[in-house]
């Protein structure tokens, strides 16, 4: 018998802080499971920022960067135009890539910098205890939206894809999940596909992961699962944005 | 003796940053310290460095806070609102013990203020530019041919001791133009840097760039363990310049442009008569404390040229332990005091009029 | 033939590998608390995995290894 699945290298042994149920575990195992599989762990460097994920330093076993809250994609640039032959990879949550971190996000995706930016959207800001974020649907009850988030006095959800698609510059937007196995294989080639871009100089890629936060959801980790299919999905329509390769 | 060149201050922080083997600016533009961003874009794509305009000042500082992960030497200048912006990453940078430098041509506040010379943001620099406890090495150039010199020290030193370096200069010194002897080039970088993020090669275990600390007592550790090398460093890198101090019965304390219109009114003062002379401070942190105490032992009083409401004052009042009167001259809003002003300030100090 | 190894501390009992088993062989346990005090996952007929690795796909704590 053969091992077929397992931790990947690329993790260290230290256990995910996450909630139960909770699937950055599961975007994390796909990153590293890219690392391990492209060869790239001793070249990767990983910025992961304010939010759920700032402590990913610990679970990585590549170099990592703790970095203000929004700016990983500026510390990247840094990184990336000093040591250029290094893979960096930044890991954002939505209120730190698409509220906080806005300004860095579209400028390092219209420069077209050659790194990967892994954005984990589950409309919600799950750190600070279920927040209202710039993905949260309309008529979302968060803390700070507790009567339903009201496009009169708190706006519109933000789709980062389709917003990064009317630029110039970006060489791959692609939006997966992972509620079920076949969306997991799906992200991991999306995923696998963002650092493949990177080694070969192809320039910015982002991939969108739809993720469940059952503690903020007040949902149990499967109905949280499903709840991205029935409510994030119609508003966050997975698919390619943009595909440099294959236009 | 080296060649002189007739250089723009802004200009001579810029080359002299190359000198010293910086090859990373990240800018922002904003009068009046273009000129730096504007040298970098014609100079680094020349010499196989980068120049980056970014999309604002938090992001440029947190290129730097990038390139500085790596164990590379960056920089960014900017002035006074834009340096403000700057602060969040100052303190990550703080937080995270990396290196950096950042240039702060100073102009008159506070809010969008104006574009006019100012040093009034003494204590936005020498108190610790963001939030925590923490310190940058100030350096306050008072001519062109410093701003060449400190520049190259503030990089070195910034990089020995892993902390952020500010060099504050303001409007005046960075349009000024007068001779330099530039630097030789120099490496003043190690490029072996344990500490740094650079991949791991798969031989080592990861390095992390963190300034996240939740277990209280770790983080008490790593300020106590900060502040240990900060009070290595006052004992060591302070650096002032004493001018007609022998006899002196009053005691200006200036740095900057300030500084130089100081020693012109002390000329003046001279000629009349007045013993007056000057304690002029290089690093505003550390602050000179013991040359201002002991010139407490010798004075009659102090008198403080800045262009501020007195921000330096209170750190001479506490130097010298309020053992002597200390005095104030000012202009601010973009104003610059005139050595005759400073001078019939030094006239009515002669005359008792502190006593 | 396939085998299920569990790193069982690592559990936190959600179930989502118990869903994911096309052959509905998981489930978390009546009997047993794991060390983080969760119910932890179980096979309850090991002969009959057929070593998808659905369930360690969908496991976001990495505690199933799957041979095969």
């Amino acid at each position: 018998m053969a091992v077929v699945f397992e931790k990947p290298k690329s993790l260290t042994d230290t256990v995910f802080h996450y909630c139960p149920g909770c699937t950055h575990g599961i975007v994390h195992r796909l990153v590293a499971e890219t690392m391990d599989e492209l060869g790239i762990e001793g070249k990767a460097i990983g910025i992961a920022p304010v939010g759920c994920s700032v402590l990913a330093y610990n679970y990585f076993a590549c170099d990592m960067i703790e970095a203000a809250h929004g700016r990983a994609p500026a510390v990247a640039t840094g990184v990336k135009r000093a040591l250029p032959d290094r893979v960096v990879f930044t890991y954002q949550g939505d209120g730190d890539l698409a509220s906080i971190g806005l300004c860095e996000t579209v400028s390092a995706a219209c420069r077209g910098e050659n790194i990967t930016v892994i954005f984990i959207n589950n409309a919600i800001y799950g750190m600070t205890g279920g927040q209202m974020a710039p993905t949260s649907l309309i008529g979302q009850v968060t803390q700070t939206s507790p009567y339903g988030r009201d496009p009169k006095t708190q706006g519109y959800p933000i789709r980062i894809c389709e917003l990064l698609s009317t630029l110039e510059a970006p060489a791959y937007l692609e939006r997966v999940t992972v509620n079920s196995v076949k969306n997991v294989k799906n992200a991991k080639k999306a995923i696998k596909k963002a650092f493949q871009n990177q080694i070969d100089g192809k320039g910015f890629s982002l991939v969108e992961v739809l993720s469940s936060c059952p503690t903020n959801w007040g949902k149990t980790p499967q109905k949280a699962l499903e709840w991205i299919d029935e409510a994030m999905i119609p508003q966050y329509p997975l698919g390619v944005y943009r595909d440099k390769e294959a236009e | 003796m080296k060649e002189k060149v007739l250089m723009k201050g802004n200009e001579a922080i810029a080359e002299a940053a190359i000198l010293a083997g910086c090859r990373h600016y990240f800018g922002y533009p904003i009068t009046p310290q273009t000129e730096v961003a504007a040298y970098m874009a014609k100079k680094m794509p020349k010499i196989g460095g980068t120049f980056l305009q970014a999309e604002s000042e938090i992001a440029a500082i947190n290129m730097v806070y990038g390139v500085a992960s790596t164990g590379k030497p960056a920089m960014t200048s900017s002035s006074s609102p834009g340096i403000a912006l700057k602060c969040e990453g100052i303190s990550y940078l703080a937080g995270a013990d990396l290196p950096a430098f950042i240039v702060n041509v100073q102009r008159g506040g506070p809010g969008l203020g104006g574009i006019q010379p100012s040093q009034s943001d003494y204590f936005l620099a020498t108190r610790g530019p963001g939030h925590g406890d923490f310190h940058v090495l100030v350096f306050a150039p008072a001519s062109v041919q410093e701003m060449a010199d400190l520049t190259g020290r503030a990089l070195h030193l910034a990089w020995r001791y892993r902390m952020p370096a500010m060099l504050l200069a303001d409007g005046t010194m960075g349009q000024m133009m007068e001779p330099v002897a530039l630097p030789d080039e120099c490496q003043a970088f190690g490029s072996d840097n344990p500490w740094a993020a650079t991949g791991t090669e798969c031989r080592r275990p990861h390095n992390i760039i963190n300034s996240l600390e939740l277990a209280p007592e770790k983080l008490e550790q790593s300020n106590f363990a900060r502040f240990e090398r900060y009070a290595e460093i006052e004992k060591t890198e302070t650096a002032w310049e004493e001018y007609r101090m022998e006899d002196a019965e009053i005691c200006i304390v200036s740095y900057g442009i300030t500084a130089r219109i100081s020693r012109n009114a002390i000329v003046e003062a001279r000629k009349e008569g007045i013993k007056v002379g000057m304690i002029r401070p290089i690093t505003l942190w550390p602050f000179p404390k013991a040359p201002l105490l002991a010139a407490a032992e010798k004075v009659d009083s102090f008198l403080c040229v800045e262009m501020n409401m007195g921000q330096m004052k209170e750190d001479v009042e506490l130097a010298v332990r309020c053992r002597k009167p200390v005095d104030l001259c000012c202009r601010v809003g973009g104003m610059i005091p005139t050595p005759d002003e400073v001078l019939a300030h030094i006239r009515k100090l002669a005359e008792g009029g502190n006593k | 033939m396939a085998k299920l190894t569990f790193r069982e501390d690592l559990c936190k009992g959600y179930g989502l590998c118990v869903n994911a088993c096309p052959k509905h062989i998981l489930a978390l346990s009546n009997t047993r608390l794991n060390q983080k005090g969760y119910t932890p996952v179980e096979m309850t007929k090991p002969e009959e995995c057929i070593g998808c690795a659905f369930c360690a796909t969908m496991c976001p704590d990495c505690v199933i290894t799957v041979e095969r």
